[in-house]
Formats: C-alpha cells, sequence, structure tokens
C-alpha cells in the first residue's frame, strides 16, 4: 500500500516546475518535502490532490492509476499555507463539512467533530466563525477539517509559516503525535531545515523542480548525496571554499595552506570544493589544528539562542554559528578558527566525496 | 464656536438642503390643486389624502406600480442569473479573449440606451414581445447584466481560490460547492447587485415606456399623463412621486451596509 510518483513532469506555458519526480510514499508514513520557494512543493502536492494535472506521468495510489481521477473521489485532505475556511460556517459546520458531504450519519459526524476538535483543542469555539478566532485557531480548524475524514493522503503545505513562532513549535509537535496511530500517507512542505529536522520522517529535497535527495531526515544530513543537498539541509548555509589538493598539502582558494590530515589522506590531487558547517567555526581554537583566519565582521544576526555571525576577508566569505547572545559591531576585525579535521569534501560536479566522520557517527 | 460644532452645523445645512425637493413634494402631495397653484405655502394648510385615494383606488394608477415591480423582479432575477455564472467565469478562469470580453461587456453601458431603442421596439413587435413585461426586463438586462457581472467579479475575486479548492477536495462537487459554499459567501455583493439592478429598472423611462402601451405600462409613464382637460393636476402628481421613492428607500435600507463593502472594494 503506497503512492507512488512515477516519472511525474509538470510545465506550464513552456515552463519547467517539476521533471522526473520518482518517488514512493509508504501508508502511514509522514514525509517532508524541503526545498526553497519555486522548489515545486506546491506543485507537487496539487497534483497529488488533483487540482492540476501533470503534463507527464503518473499519480499511482494502492496500485491505481488517480491520473483520471477527479479530485472529489481521490479522498485527500489538504491544509493551506492561508487559514482557508468557509466563512459563513461555524467552526463545528466546517470541520463537520467532508462528512456531510460523504452523507456520514449524524451521530457519527457530531462524534467525530468532537474527537478531532479535542486533538486541537478548538472544543470551546465549536459554534464560533472562523473569521471570529485567532490564526493559530483558523489553521487548528482547518487541520481538523483535513483530519476528521480518513484520507488516504494528507497534505500539508506548509501550514505553519503564518503563525507565531511559540504556536508553531506547539503544533509542530503536536502534529507528528496525531500520525501515529494513522494509516494515511502524510506529506508536509516546508521550506526550513529546522522543521523538517524537527518532524524526522521521510524527508524529499526538492530543488527547480528535482529531487535532490529522498531519505530518513537524519540520513541525509548524515549523508548528503551532492553538494546542493548538504547546503539545501543546513541552516545557516554551509560554507563552500574552493581549494585544492597538492603533494605538499591542502590550499584554500589559493591563500591558505595546511598540511595534508589523516581525515583528507587518499584524495587525489585536483580541484575540490571543501564546505564546513557554519557551527564548526568557532572564535576560539577547539584543536591543535585549526585554521586561524583574520576575518572583518559585517553582521551578526541573533535568531533564537544563537548568534549567526557573517564575516569576511579579501578571499573568504563565511557564516559562524555561535552560541549564546552576542554583539558585534561591524566591521569589527576578528579571529576565527576553521576545523580542517570536519570538512566536507565535494568534487567539482558537486558530488559529495567525503563527509567529516563527527557528522557521520551522529554528533554535529 | 468650535471645530466640530461648525462641521456639524455645516453639514445639517447641507442635509436640510438636499431635503427641500423630497420636502416640496410630499407637502404638495398633501395639498390641493387650488392651493398648490394659490400661492407659496410652506405646509398644507388644507391637508388631504385625496391624492393618494385616487392612486390606490383608480386601477389605471396602482397597476402602474404592480407593472413596474413585476418587471423590476423579473429583470432582478434574470440578471443574478445570467450574471453570477458569467462573474464566477471571469473570476477564475483564464481563456482568450477574456480581458476583452470582460471590457466588452462594460462598454455597453457607453451606448447611449436611445440607439437601442427603435431596434428593441421594432424586434419586439415582429415577436409579440410588444406591451409585456418580459419585453421591459429583457431590454433592461441589456445594461445591468454587464454592470452585474462587473460588480460581481468584484467580490468573487475577493474569495481566495483556495476556497474552491478547499471545497472540492472535501467532496464537494461544483454546484453544491457554489450554491453551498460560494453564493453564501459573496451575499452582500448579490444585494449590492440587485440594488443596483433595481435602482436602474425603477427609474429607467425611455424603454419601459417605449415597449408597453397598456398591460405592462410602469408608473413612471402613467405619471406622464396627468395632464388633463383641467390642466395639470399637481398633488396627484406630487402623491405618486411620493410612492415612487417609496421602495427605494426601502431597498437602499436594506442593503445600505453591504453598499458601503461594495463601495470598499471599488467596483461600484
Amino acid at each position: 500500500m503506497s503512492l507512488v510518483l512515477d516519472n511525474i513532469s509538470h510545465t506550464v506555458n513552456g515552463e519547467s516546475f517539476l521533471s522526473n519526480i520518482n518517488l514512493t510514499l509508504e501508508s502511514g508514513s509522514f514525509n517532508v518535502l524541503l526545498g526553497r520557494t519555486l522548489a515545486g512543493k506546491t506543485t507537487l502536492m496539487r497534483l497529488i490532490a488533483g487540482l492540476d494535472k501533470s503534463t507527464e506521468g503518473k499519480v499511482i495510489l494502492h496500485g491505481k492509476d488517480l491520473t483520471d481521477v477527479k479530485i472529489q473521489e481521490r479522498n485527500v485532505s489538504m491544509v493551506y499555507q492561508q487559514f482557508v475556511n468557509y466563512p459563513n460556517l461555524t467552526v463545528r459546520e466546517n470541520i463537520a463539512s467532508p462528512l456531510r458531504i460523504a452523507k456520514v450519519k449524524g451521530s457519527e459526524i457530531a462524534k467525530r467533530v468532537q474527537e478531532t476538535a479535542a486533538i486541537l483543542q478548538i472544543e470551546p469555539f465549536l459554534d464560533r466563525f472562523p473569521l471570529e478566532l485567532s490564526g493559530g485557531q483558523q489553521q487548528r480548524t482547518s487541520m481538523a477539517r483535513a483530519l476528521v475524514k480518513d484520507a488516504s493522503i494528507i497534505l500539508f503545505d506548509e501550514p505553519l509559516v503564518n503563525l507565531d513562532y511559540k504556536l508553531r513549535e506547539e503544533l509542530r509537535s503536536e502534529l507528528r503525535g496525531l500520525f501515529k496511530e494513522r494509516n494515511a500517507i502524510a506529506i508536509y512542505a516546508t521550506t526550513e531545515p529546522h522543521e523538517a529536522m524537527a518532524l524526522g520522517g521521510n524527508t524529499t529535497l526538492l530543488h527547480e523542480g528535482r529531487v535532490i535527495q529522498s531519505g530518513a531526515a537524519t540520513h541525509i544530513y548524515r549523508h548528503p548525496d551532492t553538494m546542493e543537498a548538504a547546503s539545501l539541509y543546513s541552516e545557516p548555509t554551509i560554507n563552500l571554499i574552493k581549494g585544492r589538493v597538492t603533494d605538499s598539502g591542502v590550499s584554500l582558494e589559493n591563500r591558505v595552506h595546511f598540511a595534508m590530515r589523516a581525515e583528507l589522506e587518499g584524495l587525489p590531487n585536483g580541484d575540490y570544493m571543501f564546505g564546513v558547517l557554519p557551527s564548526h567555526i568557532g572564535l576560539a581554537p577547539n584543536n591543535d589544528d585549526d585554521l586561524e583566519l583574520n576575518m572583518t565582521v559585517e553582521l551578526a544576526e541573533i535568531s533564537g539562542s544563537e548568534t549567526y555571525m557573517h564575516v569576511h576577508n579579501a578571499h573568504f566569505e563565511l557564516i559562524i554559528q555561535l552560541n549564546g547572545i552576542h554583539d558585534y559591531h561591524t566591521e569589527v576585525p576578528v579571529k576565527v578558527y576553521l576545523p580542517t579535521h570536519k570538512l566536507f569534501v565535494f568534487d567539482l560536479t558537486g558530488k559529495t566525496i567525503q563527509v567529516p566522520s563527527s557528522i557521520q557517527k551522529g554528533a554535529s | 464656536m468650535d471645530y466640530s460644532m461648525r462641521k456639524k452645523l455645516g453639514l445639517a445645512l447641507y442635509i436640510v438642503f438636499l431635503f427641500i425637493p423630497i420636502y416640496w413634494l410630499v407637502i404638495m402631495s398633501f395639498k390641493g390643486t387650488e392651493e398648490i397653484l394659490g400661492g407659496l405655502t410652506l405646509w398644507p394648510h388644507d391637508f388631504t389624502f385625496d391624492n393618494y385615494h385616487t392612486i390606490f383606488t383608480d386601477s389605471t394608477w396602482y397597476m402602474g406600480y404592480v407593472n413596474s415591480m413585476i418587471y423590476v423582479s423579473m429583470n432582478m432575477a434574470i440578471t443574478l442569473v445570467v450574471a453570477l455564472p458569467a462573474a464566477y467565469a471571469f473570476s477564475r478562469y483564464r481563456f482568450i479573449g477574456d480581458t476583452h470580453l470582460f471590457f466588452w461587456l462594460l462598454s455597453n453601458r457607453m451606448a447611449p440606451p436611445a440607439v437601442f431603442l427603435l431596434p428593441f421596439f421594432q424586434l419586439y413587435s415582429s415577436v409579440g414581445l410588444f406591451d409585456t413585461h418580459i419585453a421591459v426586463a429583457l431590454a433592461h438586462c441589456l445594461f445591468t447584466v454587464p454592470l452585474a457581472v462587473w460588480i460581481l467579479e468584484g467580490f468573487m475575486s475577493g474569495v481566495p481560490r483556495e476556497v474552491d479548492e478547499t471545497a472540492y477536495i472535501d467532496g464537494y462537487s461544483f454546484p453544491k460547492f457554489f450554491l453551498r459554499i460560494f453564493l453564501p459567501m459573496i451575499r452582500s455583493g448579490i444585494g449590492v447587485t440587485a440594488f443596483f439592478c433595481f435602482m436602474f429598472s425603477w427609474v429607467e423611462l425611455l424603454f419601459a415606456r417605449t415597449l408597453t402601451s397598456v398591460d405592462a405600462k410602469p408608473i413612471a409613464a402613467i405619471m406622464t399623463r396627468t395632464v388633463g382637460a383641467a390642466g395639470i393636476d399637481w398633488g396627484l402628481l406630487a402623491a405618486a412621486g411620493v410612492l415612487t421613492i417609496i421602495p427605494g428607500v426601502l431597498v437602499i435600507w436594506f442593503v445600505r451596509n453591504h453598499v458601503a463593502k461594495g463601495f470598499a472594494l471599488g467596483r461600484v
């Protein structure tokens, strides 16, 4: 029992939105589509829901081709980024509407509406109208409507984007729980690697209409197939530095040299791209072989309890992720320490050659 | 006097000024012809209901109101039935020439009604529609349908497309969605549209008079016939005028909030 996307391509007015998507999503699984805006997440969801028809390829659910099945008969539900409810119906009737249209018995409807509302904690608002509720409650209402019917596929298109930070975390942690006992295929689109990681499950990286990598959330983090996957799956984005391996050692941007080390042994001489995670760079040396670089602070932004510092010098531009809150004035010189034993190595076509052992083992 | 007091006084004077003709019409309707022609009186000295009595008892008078109401209701119904699907298509689908067609609809309003008078008269005479209520209603549709499509399209475009999609995903078929979800969402728009149809059709004189003779004669046309052997019956005419205003006042009272919303949407 599964949802198979068979070689799906979608082109509108000569512009390609999706190309050659092949995915298999199992029943009872929680799937995250991660990608930036314009990656094709929404397009893919609309194709699965039947709101649009793909120019090529098939959507196959439980062995049945859905291509010519109408939306009404696909048994999917969907939650949008905007809070979409029927403003002229009460919250109770909003939630009940898919059941009413499916001609479920009245007593059964009342029971299921009550249950779903209880899970999403909107019981006190059942007799109000959606526009009288806060954004979070409105979104809960539309989630309840999506969950109340036993849909085989439940689509979430960035449902938490328009909510405030605290509410987002709260709903996110509830979401996984909602799917524990269900046998539905949940698909959740997000632009944030953090969110994908927090939700776990199967993650598919989408970029410009292509699948970059697909697999368990932690697997992609530990074993990105390509430079693209590594940079899409890191937040803040992984620092990429051009480098060259020669007999005498490694040089970065032809400026900074360090001796060949055990981790990088075995790399043939040649040009590479090296990647280093922002969280691995520090302002104090951690290790004897850290590379000291003199940089200038460009910007220090505080995100939650972390500080993202953008530094640059004539040859490098780096982002550093620091724990805690730090105030730095711009244009201040700083020394940063790049750990040479925690480098990702990519070849020039973007294929991953090596991932630092500390990441592979699970510690970041 | 402070600023807000002066503002209120100015507004009050303006409203009084606006109401002078209506006041004059109302007091005239309670006067006899001698008093009206006799000299300036600011209120009826010789108060009489005779004028109203004549209108409510003489079938040539009151049938004018009935006829007007019949074709106005017909026009509102036809306009909404035709304009709702059209406006939905314009707001939701892209098709070849949609913007041109939309503009062309509106450009119908730019032609002077008199231009269409002769063709309508000739056409209706030859197909036997002359002097029927439906004739006037259909002729008025030429003007009300484009306006209705224009207004409704504005309201419909205010409803996010996601609502349509959510309804389909929930399992609604198109007709069910349209009647049970969509129409209630744009009921202000429907109210405003019906109001504008009413306003047009109720006061329109040229078509209504030309396309009817006896059976469907509207009140506005009857009012032009008060010139008798004894001259013009001013009091009767004034009473008929007052009665003509009343339905408009009632309709405006019911849709006043919706009209404000329509103005806010910029389509009225």
